[in-house]
């Protein structure tokens, strides 16, 4: 199973980072850049649990490590389970 | 005093900061890595040296501040033990939740490596007993990121108990934005938890203790604690 945490800075927290890619977008010439913020992602594969315990597991994660929600804040999506494939089809002679 | 210098893989100021307790202490650190699960027997004093602990993957200090050995160091603050962190070290502080808030990239986003003035902003804690309160001190700083960050609340707080212990400040101790150079909130360079026996700062007050190097100003800090363990004792 498939998960994805996106990792975002709080609203009004300095981001000196994401100042700088802006600048350097506004230099090459990229029209209608207004502003950046940088952010993270992680792609996590689960195993074992699916459902809501994997998302459980996720956020746990995040809590304790992904994320410093002193100034970040985090989404988490999981991956609805992929469908069973379907059983072969018989050879036919 | 006995003290326990933390090493992490990544750090690289953690001798310079052995010299620094041997010199003024006159007693040998010991060193400990960061998997062991137990501080020495009767350390007084732990310490988390600068350096780029996991080579600041994810964030600095995240995953040095869960490392084994930051679970003594935890039990250690508890019981009212003295742990200081410096540059790499406070962000650990930080990231372990021994200290509030963070410390984010420069304002200037650039690493910055030179001498700032500091003031000192009381003399009655373990740690600035060896400086006079509004006392100007110069140490070095080195690092990318040092801009203290917390949520107003907090840092209302940090203010209102006294727990903001060095700032960045100009030659005459007037806090100005130019002697702020990383941006920090407040132009805070070093905080105290609210017990007062864990410090984080940036700055490298273990690499002004000797007069080869052209200034001891960083002395009073190391001679402070040694007062304060004699004074205990």
């Amino acid at each position: 199973m498939k998960a994805r945490v996106v990792v975002t800075l709080k609203s009004g927290v300095l981001d000196p980072q994401g100042k700088a890619i802006e600048g350097a977008l506004k230099s090459l010439g990229v029209a209608g850049v207004a502003s950046v913020r940088q952010g993270k992602v992680f792609d996590i594969e689960i195993e074992g649990v699916d459902g809501a315990k994997a998302e459980q597991t996720i956020r746990e994660a995040a809590e304790k490590l992904l994320a410093n929600t002193v100034i970040e804040n985090f989404k988490v999506e999981v991956a609805a389970a992929p469908p069973t494939p379907a059983p072969a089809p018989a050879a036919t002679s | 005093m006995k003290s326990a210098v933390i090493v992490f893989p990544g750090s690289n100021r953690e001798r310079d900061m052995a010299r620094a307790l041997k010199l003024v202490s006159g007693r040998e650190p010991a060193m400990v890595w960061h998997a062991d699960t137990a501080l020495p027997a009767g350390t007084d004093l732990v310490v988390l040296p600068g350096g780029f602990s996991y080579g600041d993957y994810l964030r600095c200090g995240a995953i040095a501040a869960r490392a084994p050995i930051m679970g003594p160091v935890r039990e250690h603050a508890r019981k009212g033990g003295l742990v200081m962190g410096v540059c790499n070290g406070f962000q650990i502080l930080c990231e372990a939740e021994l200290l509030p808030g963070i410390l984010q990239r420069n304002e200037r986003v650039k690493f910055i490596c030179r001498d700032v003035h500091l003031r000192v902003e009381r003399s009655d804690t373990p740690f600035t007993r060896g400086y006079n309160a509004g006392q100007v001190i110069r140490v070095p700083v080195a690092h990318g990121e040092g801009n203290y960050f917390a949520a107003e609340g907090t840092i209302g707080r940090l203010e209102a108990e006294g727990r903001i212990v060095f700032r960045y400040a100009d030659a005459d101790g007037k806090l100005d934005p130019k002697s702020n150079v990383n941006g920090a909130t407040h132009a805070i360079a070093g905080v105290l938890n609210e017990k007062l026996n864990v410090l984080g700062l940036m700055p490298h007050p273990e690499n002004h203790v000797e007069s080869s190097i052209g200034c001891t100003d960083g002395r009073g800090l190391f001679a402070g604690l040694v007062a304060h363990f004699a004074q205990a004792a």
